[in-house]
């Protein structure tokens, strides 16, 4: 079976298979040179507040209640209650049992809300069963949905079935934005990340996600950069921007400005806006807030000062 | 291709060795590590470099006492006093080094029996701080001495000075910063500590100028208690004091020129404890 691609690419396998392949020792480096920039002062301030507003703040567990993601809300609607001066995060993301619960609560906030919907974390499940737990998130009122791929299906070189399942989903989604999770740390190779990512946006992602946050190895910086990359080539190619957006494992305001650093320096400062660039995080916004608060006060910050989410 | 052979000169004969003496840095001791101080910055101290700490090293140590506390709160006091003895020990096994560093014999003495003393008060603090309380009503009501959490400490230079601020603040369950004025003596004792099973990061220790890292651990929201007794200069210390009220916390100031060879009594570990106060019902 031959994929026909919208943009106009008879052969979706050869073309992936095609894109060069990714230096490993050169990505690394050029990541760990990026994340020596020192970042102060009012640029840091700058930056922090950045960070913030691109924050995905996340619960994904199964004891998820909906007290607490009532509170998840109203932290991330105003994450320093001592300083309205801080700005809200970009989006709460919920399982789907929690969407209503979270709708009601940010009604008119502003704050997006995002589901996580197909199967998460595995994907290991039939793809009406995806599209209907697509469709209830959208429909409970989730503005955006973070969708898994079958990575044992893209593992196995059937491209096409991945991406089918993307197309599908898309339509399902209607009018929410579609967030495609790579699952980097299952892809074993940073090849498979760019055919990965080059995939995801084919088929009409509007943003694509490293992880899930459920595995051993989640977002990193090298991974980051090459998916920052493709980002950059397919806007170059066909004129669509697609966010990016990593997660898990990001836990401090100095690991958030180190991949502020490689958007600005391998994508361009395009992508240095929430509606390009997230982080799907949950402990990173405490970090950001005392850092904030260290800035603003003149001394250091302690957790017994900020909520536990 | 075959070696040409040429007739070559012998070199002399070596001179015989000279051994390059072994230089010792003192470095700091923060989550049981003894890292350099991030800034780079060193200073010479009687010939030696020590390490000149800046106030993201003191940040970094109340990470580090912050990460310990709860497990060293939590260990049994019994486990703590055995600790404590064992600083007492190690302390014994480095007298050599601590009398090249000028440290009287006597002082030693007074600093490992200090150290045994805190040692057998870890599992008797409670019952002497704590209390069984009457109440008009079917309840127990019983009242007992819990750690005030991470302590910041501005050291007396000596070593008994030394012991007897670090030891009452941890055998209770505290984690402590400590600023050495003497970094030699305050880092060869950093040298007993980490030999000595006192987890990482209970206890940790800054070298250089206190006067620049002292106002950031006053003002640290993560910091529960200072103690300002190797303060000298009443100005700073103040300045200090009122830092700390911005955050609520416990202040302790010695009378001017202190003396530590007397007997402590239990306000060291006192001024140090939080009183938690249980009703719990009971059935007639």
């Amino acid at each position: 079976m031959t994929a026909t691609t919208p943009l106009g690419l008879s052969d979706l396998r050869s073309f992936l298979r095609g894109l060069p392949g990714v230096d490993k020792v050169g990505v690394e480096s050029r990541a760990a040179a990026l994340a020596t920039r020192s970042v102060k002062a009012s640029a840091k301030a700058t930056a922090i507040d950045l960070a913030i507003r691109m924050v995905d703040l996340t619960t994904l567990e199964g004891a998820d209640t909906p007290g607490k993601v009532r509170a998840l809300c109203a932290k991330g609607m105003r994450p320093d209650p001592a300083d309205p001066g801080c700005p809200p995060v970009a989006a709460i993301c919920v399982y789907p049992a929690m969407v209503p619960v979270a709708a009601a609560a940010l009604a008119g906030s502003g704050v997006r809300l995002a589901s996580v919907a197909t199967a998460f974390p595995s994907g290991q499940a039939p793809l009406e069963v995806k599209l209907a737990d697509t469709r209830a998130a959208v429909a409970a009122g989730a503005d955006e949905i973070d969708m898994v791929i079958s990575r044992g299906a893209f593992l196995a070189g059937d491209y096409d079935r991945v991406f089918a399942e993307i197309v599908a989903v898309k339509e399902a989604c209607g009018g929410a934005h579609l967030k495609v999770i790579l699952e980097t740390g299952e892809l074993a190779t940073y090849d498979n990340v760019r055919r990965a990512s080059w995939l995801a946006m084919l088929a009409g992602a509007d943003f694509i996600k490293t992880s899930t946050g459920k595995v051993a190895v989640n977002a990193t910086l090298p991974i980051t950069l090459v998916m920052l990359e493709a980002v950059r080539d397919f806007r170059e190619r066909y004129g669509r921007q697609v966010g990016v957006k990593p997660a898990g494992g990001i836990r401090t305001t100095k690991d958030a400005i180190k991949y502020l650093v490689v958007i600005n320096e391998t994508a361009g400062d395009d992508w240095l806006d929430p509606d390009w660039f997230r982080f799907g995080a949950s402990s990173l916004l405490n970090d950001l807030l005392m850092q904030r608060t260290k800035l603003t006060t003149g001394h250091y910050a302690g957790p017994d000062y900020f909520t536990l989410d | 291709m075959p070696k040409k052979s040429s007739p070559v000169a012998l070199p002399a004969e070596p001179a015989p060795p000279v051994r390059l003496s072994v230089r010792k840095t003192y470095k700091l001791f923060i989550g049981g590590k003894f890292p350099r101080s991030e800034s780079g910055r060193t200073y010479v101290v009687n010939g030696d470099n020590v390490a000149l700490a800046s106030r993201k090293d003191a940040r970094d140590a109340v990470l580090a006492a912050r990460v310990a506390q709860a497990k060293w709160a939590g260990a049994t006091a019994y486990n703590r006093g055995q600790v404590l003895y064992r600083v007492a020990e190690m302390l014994e096994a480095r007298r050599a080094e601590f009398a090249a560093l000028g440290v009287p014999a006597g002082e030693l003495d007074a600093a490992a029996d200090r150290w045994v003393w805190y040692a057998g008060w870890a599992d008797k603090i409670a019952q002497v701080a704590g209390s069984a309380n009457p109440v008009a009503g079917p309840f127990f009501n019983i009242s007992a001495p819990e750690p005030t959490g991470v302590v910041a400490v501005v050291a007396p230079p000596s070593l008994l000075g030394l012991t007897s601020v670090i030891a009452p603040a941890v055998v209770t369950g505290n984690t402590a910063v400590v600023l050495a004025p003497d970094p030699q003596v305050g880092i060869t004792l950093a040298e007993v500590l980490a030999t000595s099973d006192v987890p990482g990061g209970v206890v940790n220790i800054l070298t250089g100028r206190h006067a620049e890292t002292a106002p950031w651990l006053a003002s640290h929201a993560d910091v529960n208690a200072l103690d300002l007794t190797g303060v000298e200069h009443a100005d700073l210390a103040a300045e200090l004091e009122r830092s700390a009220a911005g955050t609520l916390k416990r202040v302790v100031r010695h009378r001017p020129g202190a003396d530590f060879t007397g007997d402590p009594g239990l306000r060291p570990m006192t001024m140090l404890l939080e009183t938690k106060t249980v009703w719990h019902p009971k059935g007639e």
